[in-house]
């Protein structure tokens, strides 16, 4: 069912939608039902207002609600005045309804669900019209405002379990016949809940206007022992009111990035499901995911199913979200067994999650394994428990609060109100855990393959054989040692630099393999990628492979599987297999071959496909567990089917065919031999797989000499593999997928180029919005390769070509960026060549002969011109051009300086990238010229994100990712950080600094626009720019980056530069801008959000013709990036990851960057070139102003005479789709937007601190705070550092106390001079980017608890902080200090991941760690106080070292800041330990990064030595 | 690239020559090869560009140099010489008389010295006959299409050997007494030994090309008769209509076209018996050649052999700059002043010289009158102007004129193939395929002289032009 109000168009899809909220929950632990309990429930949704988000209609918001246990006496008392009696309570259900306002349709609908009832033996009673006031509605949720009726229903007898699952059944039996009978047209039907346990109210709310719109919610006889409530953010502004939450079971923060592979197995499974206890016929239950569901509805589907099935509300969850449980995880082997056993019958629903839950008995929380939302939680004195995302949505007086609490990753968190107690994870868990004997049954079932018996090793292939594989598979000279050979000898994935600037696959003359088709889908915004390989403790690679069993029950059967440690099966692996022929588990292959000289190729592949599918199907019906289908065969005759169109076909074929579930599938192919290519055949449904011939490549490049002989050839295999292993993980991550098991079959990709018969046929589901090849043209492909192998080589030609697809050659892969291009661009640029440029732009448009990008095939309309002097000038038209986001780092100095000169002198804008800026370029030079960047990019990193930093900026550009590797983070070598790059990023010279995958403080959309809101502060007026990467929903994240409040976003192509990414990341992920800036457009548009937000567009825009295409697509700003470095004397030698520019450009080796010749002239001369073509272009267009031109794609269409075998199938009418515009609604910027600020406690906080301001005077005040009071304190330090620079106040200038809870962000970017004193407790992100002020969080004194065991700040604290102090009198969430790099921290406990990826800096923590401390660590000091010695086990040791504290510095530094601790915070245990020094101070560990003590010794020896004068920079540069 | 930073560790290199002294005094190579250590650090040099400019835009043939670079810094000289003979049949041609403008585009070239090529690619080969790499690759079968190639220049012998290895049946027809056409007689022994032509052409003949020496097409043998016997013809016959001093006194005996007097230095090398009469010879007198080119230092180097007593070399052109100009940026051919090994021994080089008159005793010249010219650019592009008062006169004994060639030579065979002809008079072509059916062209005969390196890229497109017609 999709959406009624909102279809496709264009290229915008519904289902690329995506929320998160704020969650919470309030429950008497005793049970006691009052109305207190549903005014808590108000009051947490009132104060999470801030993470909600209004649409385009700033009333309307995405939608709210409560769901809570029903008050049987008000509903009694209702019925007795609608002259109706109920049953006893619990004996009867209720079912919320939201019908539609056609009276004849809603009639209809309520016979279907009268009937349903009826079905199942149970009797309506009456309904009831429920209350409500449409007139605080806003004007969309009005339009669509639906009959919001009650239904009571006589369970004739029937209670408890047995009751909830009639209501069930007949829910759904409703649900599906209306949807079937009725179609779209009764979309509005919907049920919130129907039970006889609780009830939900919701709808398209605000918080306020929820309990508004409904009278019933303020009525004192609304009690209940327990509620969960629910606000909601979401991309879109289309009014829904279903999608509003809390859904029947749970209330979700976070997205479930998995959905799609989880539908698909819940399909699989649907026709073995079987459950005595809801009767035999189960056919009103399926589909068990209705059709075009949020994810979190899809999620609350299957939930319900396993708790009606009789699954514990506990143990359905476990299985749906489990926990890690890899070997860094320290749990019980029963618990293990759990998971093991649980993981052969059900994938984890995977992505960032905090899930309330209940069934009206018991209210839970819990979090996903990576613990990426926030949950936090207090038991107040009289038996209150409230649950939240925040902290502080409801004040209690601190002798009130017995416990604070957060939910912990993977750890569930419980009330059983009829026992009257908190239950905690341990004992959930273990209960469950043991319910049944599973550590058994796994071990008596499950198959591994070492247990297989043992088979010798096939023989290998002969070099000719070999060769004439690899030519039939299409590998090149340049793969197999620019890839393969790499992976095999360092068992990692190549790096390469610089953008791609091939042609899509279905542009290209050459026979493409059919991965190249398809594009990664990766993380943004909406969830976070994560870190393989920092945080790979929480990602797995396990699987169970063989016939599944019912979902519904639990036997020793279910997991008589094969469990595989990874996918990658090795030659020995598929042989033993082969072999293995058991009574319960048979294997059987299957060939994937097509006759290659039949005349209709096309018809010859899908008799292939058939025949596969057939075979498999006979085999299953035999009895198999596992098919493997292998292309081994191959011959002069047969032609390989593509593995990965086989794989997908037969994983496609069986799910229809309802037998997916009941075998693996296992695919033995030649093809495959680049991350990308498992990942696709993963992510289309294959279980395993094995590359023989990719194996077979390393024995030839070994044998040929490619690859070292004196390595052991099984080590080749191994590390080979292990390459393979780190880039599914990698893959997995950049979506933030943590386990193949969900990975597989999610189909995680777009299609590019191929036409809707292929993907409905055997991709079914995948985007392809472009259209296409279909199998006629993958069956050419696939036998052009095949017949190249077999016939004769030319002689003295090379057995295998060389590609040409990365590195450029006049017979591979044509390249946009060719000698011709860079030539004359360079020509153009350097003498004034007009000639030059026209050649090289010609040459880059002229697409007949060259079509390398999808706008190569646009075409303009034509119109009235006009006389070209009559057209905008040139001077007016650069300030629309930017310079992409390179970092002084990855390019020199002189390169980045030489940029911002030009832009400046233009009026347009440089970018700093992810690096920070030196200081001294705020100070324009004496020629007027100035160096300082317009725009100051805030990354992952934030290195050198300083509060001086951020109020230098015109805009601040939040970089959400990166054309050429989004969804991944990056690495500078410790060899590159100079002293000059190391002071600008605030670290230390010598000390490798990695840029997380995610920003740590952007989790989901409402982080986003929190941190939005941060930078806003930081420097009040600034404009605020998100970049996004082109890829399928962009728009919608758009969208939501829109309602985040942002004043621009800009959208890059997927073939941006890099100065080092991973190849495949280069090729394979993203797409080109064409696709997301017109989807971006057309999403804005819909939602009537354009209005209030700029676009931009960036991704190898060359010409003046790419920049109209941009702007009829509906950019307003341009970005260069690639070109601008080529007019600065860049060849694209594509050595930027290297270090080793010889045109000293990407490098920091002072000798090459002395050959660096550009010149801002060059640049502004080209940049000139490129107006002058709009101009033209657009005097023919008959275009006066730039702005008229925003969003005129009617000025587009296609070339006619397409006539490319391959591009001839392709189809732009979505990307042409004009959005509708009849309200008069704006297709560009017209408006600022609303200033966030007004409202900042800050505002009150300057008033007051006049006196420091203004004199220097020392300062000190009090004031509450709330957790609404977000970002406290910097726009203060803005005006400070404004004022005084970045050395701000003296120390302890102005002193602010508060009491109550901080909101997030407390303190962010605090300068010098500040302390920031909360007593009381904060939230997330406390001291972020701290610039030298100081915050102190104490406990306060009255409160009852023992502050080390009770968490008094949320998570993500000090993220990037560059100096200052803080102290925290109790414990700390997750990643503590993560990116830290100069900040001082002393703190009494923390989560997971502490001190992740800190670069410099101290931190001392008086009590325990989470796990995974120190990962990606490589500077500064942390002391922890290890009382059980068990530290080593929680720290990741792989960049530190554990030391004692036995040196006289150390203690003396350790003892000092713990006693400074105890003076700012009165820290009791910071008491003791001092008291008891000497005995304390031995149970102290010092984690020491490796690469930083190295630095730090070289500092010392340079000290030594400068009296020899010995340059450091040189020194610092051939070490690391 | 196996070495990141070795551009950054090496120097270039230049190859070391014999002294002027020792090699004046014979007509052998005069490069002394690198030893193998520092040809793998020339090697190492090339940083395995993102964009080979060297590849893509310098060399007419398409060498993968980078690749063979990184083969001769691996010490993997077989495959680099394999990967270099899949683009280039007669590498140890190229990689000797090649003016390399692979190096001119090397991107080390745009601030520092470019990567030693042609001397790698001279290596590669010469390691490659050493070790008995380079065999004859004889077609597994054979079509039974009969070829005919007339001329066995590097277009013709290039087109040659791809149709006998495609397995049709070649035959090249050569107007000379020995096969090599302008590689035999127009390249002095001591920049290209003619041993290194005999190899390659023992190898060609054991891959089944027939030659045929001494036989003039269109006079020795007719057109028709030709259309009749082969299947296809591709005519490689050169640019060999030389262009001509316009002067009075341009008639005196002592006054040759440069090719005339490199051919028979070059034939008196190989043992030919020339009358003494008709011998050129420069000794002892005071030689003047005309034309800064190729050709006119190859005229320097034979007539310092030969004993000349003075040696001039006028060019009309004024003297290019040392460092590459801005009017040739990198990656183009830089318009340089160039000095060849030639020019180092010995012979005074004058620049904007026209030469005006040549007058003499009899019918031998002994004077030439010239005048010094400038040039500056107008609207119709660079003009040329006498500068007053520099006339002047200078005793000669020999004048040797290096002024390049026109075009083909129009004689019978184009007119018995009936080819239409372009509007420089060179065979006019469409690729390959000339007006006149079954009949192919190539190389210098079709666009004019060049170098070598075009002329083999010419033949090997030419050859497949004609196995796809053939087919």
């Amino acid at each position: 069912m999709k959406t009624a109000d909102q279809k496709n168009t264009g290229l915008y899809e519904s289902r690329r939608e995506h929320d998160a909220c704020g969650i919470g929950a309030v429950v008497n632990i005793s049970g006691r039902r009052e109305h207190r309990i549903i005014e808590l429930g108000k009051e947490i949704l009132l104060n999470l207002q801030h993470r909600g988000a209004a649409g385009s209609d700033e009333a309307t918001v995405d939608g709210a609600g409560i769901l809570f246990q029903i008050p049987d006496e008000f509903f009694r008392q209702e019925a007795q005045r609608l002259q109706f009696s109920l049953p006893p309570a619990d004996r009867y259900g209720l079912a919320m309804l939201f019908a539609p306002k056609d009276d004849q349709l809603r009639k209809k609908c309520e016979q279907i669900l009268e009937n349903a009832i009826i079905h199942y033996g149970m009797e309506v009673i009456g309904y009831r019209d429920v209350p409500g006031r449409p007139d605080c509605l806003g004007d969309l949720a009005r339009a669509v405002e639906p009959r919001i009726r009650q239904l009571f229903i006589d369970g004739s007898g029937k209670k408890g379990a047995s009751l909830e699952k009639l209501l069930f059944l007949s829910r759904k039996r409703a649900e599906k016949i209306v949807s079937q009978n009725l179609g779209p047209e009764a979309a509005d039907f919907y049920i919130p809940s129907m039970s006889s346990r609780t009830i939900c109210y919701k709808g398209m709310f605000l918080a306020p206007q929820l309990f508004g719109y409904y009278p019933d919610l303020s009525d004192e006889r609304m009690v209940s022992g327990l509620a969960i409530v629910h606000q909601r953010y979401s991309t879109n502004t289309f009014p829904n009111w279903r999608l509003a939450q809390p859904f029947r079971c749970i209330g979700h923060n976070g997205e479930i990035n998995t959905l799609s592979g989880n539908i698909n197995r819940m399909r699989a499974h649907e026709m073995n499901l079987a459950c005595a206890d809801l009767g035999n016929d189960l056919s009103d239950l399926k589909p068990v995911i209705a059709e075009g569901l949020s994810d979190s509805a899809s999620f609350d589907n299957v939930l319900e199913l396993l708790i009606q099935a009789g699954r514990s509300l506990p143990h359905a969850i476990m299985m749906m979200i489990p926990e890690a449980f890899g070997p860094s995880y320290h749990i019980s082997a029963d618990k293990r067994a759990f998971y093991e056993y649980h993981a052969a019958i059900m994938e984890p629903w995977d992505g960032p999650a905090a899930m309330v839950f209940t069934d009206g008995r018991l209210v839970g929380g819990t979090l996903d394994r990576n613990g990426l939302r926030p949950a936090r939680y207090i038991v107040t004195t009289d038996g209150l428990v409230i649950l939240a995302s925040e902290v502080g949505v409801i004040e209690f007086p601190p002798k009130q609060i017995q416990q604070k609490g957060r939910l912990q990753p993977g750890k569930m968190f419980l009330v059983d109100t009829r026992e009257g107690r908190i239950v905690l994870d341990n004992e959930i868990k273990s209960k469950i855990a043991r319910q049944k004997p599973y550590r058994r049954w796994l071990e008596q079932n499950r198959i591994e393959l070492r247990g297989l018996f043992h088979i010798s090793r096939a023989a290998p292939a002969d070099p000719n054989t070999i060769s004439q594989r690899l030519r039939i598979f299409g590998y090149t000279r340049e793969e197999l040692r620019m890839i393969q050979a790499p992976m095999a000898v360092n068992a990692q994935e190549p790096v390469g630099s610089m953008g791609t600037d091939t042609p899509l696959a279905a542009l290209s003359d050459k026979s493409k393999p059919l991965f190249n088709y398809f594009k990664q889908l990766f993380a943004q915004v909406t969830n976070p990628p994560i870190d393989p390989l920092r945080e790979g403790l929480v990602m797995s690679l396990m699987s169970f492979v063989g016939k599944q069993r019912n979902l519904l029950d639990e036997t020793p059967a279910h997991c008589r599987q094969l469990k595989l440690p990874h996918p990658i099966l090795t030659d020995e692996d598929v042989e033993r297999l082969k072999s293995v022929q058991r009574g319960d588990f048979q294997v059987a292959s299957i060939p994937i071959l097509f006759d290659a000289n039949r005349g209709d190729a096309a018809a010859s592949l899908r008799d292939g496909l058939d025949q596969m599918l057939n075979a498999a199907v006979k085999e299953i019906q035999a009895g198999a567990s596992l098919i493997i289908i292998s292309d081994r065969q191959a011959s002069p005759t047969q032609a390989p089917i593509p593995s990965l169109l086989a794989t997908a076909a037969l994983h496609q074929g069986l799910l229809r065919k309802k037998l997916r579930a009941e075998a693996g599938i296992v695919i033995e192919s030649g093809e495959p031999r680049e991350v990308m290519h498992f990942a696709l055949l993963c992510g289309y449904g294959a279980n395993a797989v094995n590359p023989y011939l990719a194996y077979e490549a390393l024995n030839e490049l070994q044998r040929r000499g490619d690859i070292n002989p004196e390595i052991d050839p099984e080590q080749l295999v191994e590390n080979y593999i292990a390459a393979v292993k780190k880039g599914i993980l990698k893959t997995m991550s950049k979506m933030g997928i943590s386990t193949l098991r969900s990975y597989h079959g999610a189909q995680l990709f777009e299609a590019l180029g191929l036409n809707q018969e292929v993907i409905d046929n055997y991709f079914t589901g995948t985007s392809s919005r472009v259209g296409g090849i279909g199998l006629d043209v993958i069956a050419r492909e696939a036998i052009t390769r095949h017949q190249q192998a077999y016939s004769l080589r030319t002689l003295a030609q090379v057995d295998i070509d060389y590609g040409g697809e990365y590195h450029f050659r006049s017979d591979g892969e044509r390249h946009l960026w060719n000698p011709q291009t860079v030539a004359n661009l360079q020509l153009a640029a350097r003498y004034n060549d007009k000639q030059a440029y026209q050649k090289f732009s010609q040459q880059i448009n002229e697409q007949t002969q060259r079509l390398c990008t999808l706008r190569g095939l646009f075409e303009f309309v034509p119109g009235k011109s006009v006389p070209l002097e009559q057209v905008e000038p040139i001077e007016e038209i650069v300030k629309r051009f930017f310079t992409g986001a390179m970092s002084h780092g990855s390019i020199s100095k002189e390169a980045h300086e030489t940029m911002a000169i030009a832009m400046n002198r233009l009026g347009g804008k440089s970018n700093t990238g992810e690096g920070g800026e030196d200081p001294d370029r705020y100070t324009p030079l004496e020629n007027g010229d100035s160096l300082n960047c317009a725009i100051k990019q805030v990354a992952s990193g934030r290195f050198g994100v300083t509060i001086n930093y951020l109020s230098h900026a015109n805009t601040l550009q939040i970089k959400m990712a990166q054309g050429a590797k989004p969804g991944e983070g990056g690495q500078l070598p410790g060899h590159k950080v100079t002293e000059e790059i190391a002071r600008l990023r605030h670290s230390t010279p010598g000390v490798t600094l990695i840029s997380p995958p995610p920003h740590h403080d952007i989790y989901s959309i409402e982080d986003l626009a929190q941190l939005i809101y941060d930078l806003k502060c930081s420097n009040p007026g600034v404009i605020v720019s998100v970049k996004l990467v082109s890829e399928v929903g962009v728009g919608t994240i758009a969208a939501g980056v829109a309602k985040g409040n942002a004043d621009e976003v800009l959208i890059s192509g997927h073939d941006g530069g890099t100065g080092a990414s991973p190849l495949s990341s280069i090729k394979h992920a993203g797409v080109p801008w064409e696709l997301g800036l017109a989807e971006t457009q057309q999403t804005l548009v819909l939602n009537n959000l354009r209005d209030r937000i700029k676009v931009q567009v960036d991704g190898q825009i060359k010409t003046g013709r790419d920049v109209v295409i941009g702007a009829l697509l509906g950019a307003e700003h341009f970005g260069f990036g690639t070109t601008a470095l080529v007019t600065l004397g860049c060849v694209l030698l594509r050595k930027c990851h290297e270090g080793n520019c010889s045109v000293g450009i990407g490098t920091q080796n002072p000798q090459l960057r002395k050959r660096f010749a550009g010149k801002p002239e060059h640049l502004q001369q080209y940049l000139t070139f490129v107006a002058q073509e709009v101009r033209q272009i657009m005097a023919e267009l008959g275009f006066r102003k730039f702005e008229e031109m925003v969003g005129q794609v009617e000025r587009l269409s296609c070339k006619k005479a397409v006539e490319h075998w391959k591009g001839k199938g392709l189809d732009f009418s979505a990307i042409f789709t004009p959005p509708d515009t009849t309200d008069g609604r704006a297709l560009r910027c017209l408006r600022p937007q609303t200033d966030p600020l007004k409202e900042h406690l800050d505002w009150k906080i300057l008033e007051k601190s006049r006196a420091a301001l203004e004199q220097k005077q020392n300062t000190a005040f009090q004031m509450p705070i709330r957790n609404v009071n977000r970002t406290v304190g910097t726009i203060l330090s803005n005006h400070i550092v404004k004022q005084y620079g970045a050395q701000g106040l003296p120390d302890e200038t102005l002193e602010i106390t508060f009491t109550g809870t901080a909101g997030q962000s407390f303190g962010a970017f605090l300068a010098p001079g500040i302390t920031l004193r909360i007593i009381g407790d904060g939230n997330d992100y406390l001291g972020k980017g701290l610039s030298g002020g100081r915050i102190i969080v104490q406990t306060p004194t009255d409160s009852i608890f023992e502050p080390h065991e009770n968490i008094i700040v949320g998570n993500t604290l000090l993220y990037g902080a560059t100096s200052g102090e803080v102290f925290i009198n109790g414990l700390a969430g997750e990643r503590f200090g993560v990116r830290n790099s100069g900040a001082t921290a002393v703190v009494e406990g923390l989560g997971d991941h502490g001190c992740e990826y800190m670069t410099g800096g101290t931190v001392v923590i008086l009590g325990q760690t989470g796990r995974n401390f120190a990962a990606g660590m490589s500077g500064g000091l942390a002391y922890v106080l290890d009382e059980h010695q068990l530290f080593d086990t929680l720290c990741n040791l792989d960049m530190v070292d554990l030391e004692n504290v036995w040196q006289t510095e150390d203690k003396n530094l350790l003892y000092d800041l713990i006693g400074r601790h105890y003076r700012w915070t009165n820290s009791k245990r910071a008491w003791y330990i001092l008291d008891n020094w000497p005995e304390m101070v031995g149970r102290f560990v010092k984690v020491m990064p490796i690469d930083y003590r190295k630095s730090l010794q070289r500092l010392k020896d340079r000290e030594q030595r400068e009296t020899e004068f010995t340059p450091a920079t040189e020194e610092v540069f051939h070490h690391g | 690239m196996a070495k990141p930073n070795g551009f950054f560790e090496y120097k270039r290199q230049e190859v070391p020559h014999r002294s002027v002294d020792q090699r004046t005094g014979d007509y052998f190579e005069i490069d002394i090869p690198l030893p193998e250590e520092q040809i793998r650090q020339q090697a190492a040099r090339c940083m395995d560009c993102g964009i080979p400019f060297c590849h893509g835009c310098g060399c007419p043939v398409l060498n993968q140099i980078p690749e063979f670079n990184d083969y001769v810094y691996q010490g993997r000289w077989r495959e680099a010489c394999a990967i270099l003979h899949a683009t280039n049949n007669f590498p140890e041609i190229t990689g000797r008389i090649c003016p390399a403008p692979c190096e001119a585009s090397c991107t080390l070239n745009i601030n520092e010295e470019p990567v030693l090529i042609r001397h790698i690619e001279y290596q590669i080969v010469e390691r490659g006959f050493q070790e008995g790499w380079i065999q004859p690759i004889k077609a597994p079968t054979q079509t039974g299409k009969r070829v005919a190639i007339v001329g066995s220049g590097p277009a013709g012998l290039a087109a040659a050997q791809q149709l006998a290895r495609a397995g049709h049946e070649v035959t090249v027809f050569e107007k000379e007494d020995r096969i090599g056409g302008l590689l035999r007689y127009g390249i002095p022994d001591f920049k290209l030994d003619k041993r290194i032509l005999e190899r390659r052409l023992d190898q060609l003949r054991a891959e089944g090309v027939r030659f045929r020496t001494d036989v003039v097409v269109g006079e020795d043998i007719s057109g028709r008769y030709m259309k009749k016997m082969f299947d296809a013809i591709c005519i490689t016959m050169g640019a060999e209509a030389p262009r001509d001093l316009p002067v009075p006194g341009r008639g005196y005996e002592n006054v040759f076209f440069a090719m005339d007097y490199l051919k028979q230095q070059n034939k008196i090398n190989a043992g030919a018996d020339i009358d003494p009469h008709d011998i050129i010879s420069a000794k002892d007198k005071i030689v003047v050649v005309i034309g800064g080119g190729d050709t006119g230092s190859d005229c320097i180097g034979t007539a310092r052999r030969q004993g000349a007593k003075e040696i001039y070399s006028f060019e009309i052109l004024p003297e290019p700059p040392e460092k590459r100009p801005l009017d040739t940026p990198w990656p183009q051919w830089p318009r340089i002043l160039r000095t060849s090994s030639s020019h180092e021994e010995g012979c005074q080089r004058r620049w904007c010289i026209l030469t005006k008159r040549l007058s003499g005793m009899g019918v031998m010249v002994n004077e030439l009158q010239g005048v010094q010219v400038q040039w500056s650019q107008t609207a119709k592009g660079w003009q040329m102007q006498e500068v007053p008062d520099t006339e002047f006169s200078m005793k000669v004994d020999l004048v040797l004129l290096a002024l390049g060639f026109v075009h083909v030579e129009h004689g019978p065979l184009i007119k018995q193939f009936d080819l239409e002809l372009d509007d420089k008079g060179n065979i006019k072509v469409n690729n390959y395929q000339t007006s006149s059916p079954k009949v192919f062209a190539a190389g210098d005969a079709t666009q004019g002289a060049s170098l070598v390196v075009h002329a083999i890229h010419a033949g090997r497109q030419a050859a497949k032009a004609i196995d796809k017609w053939l087919q």
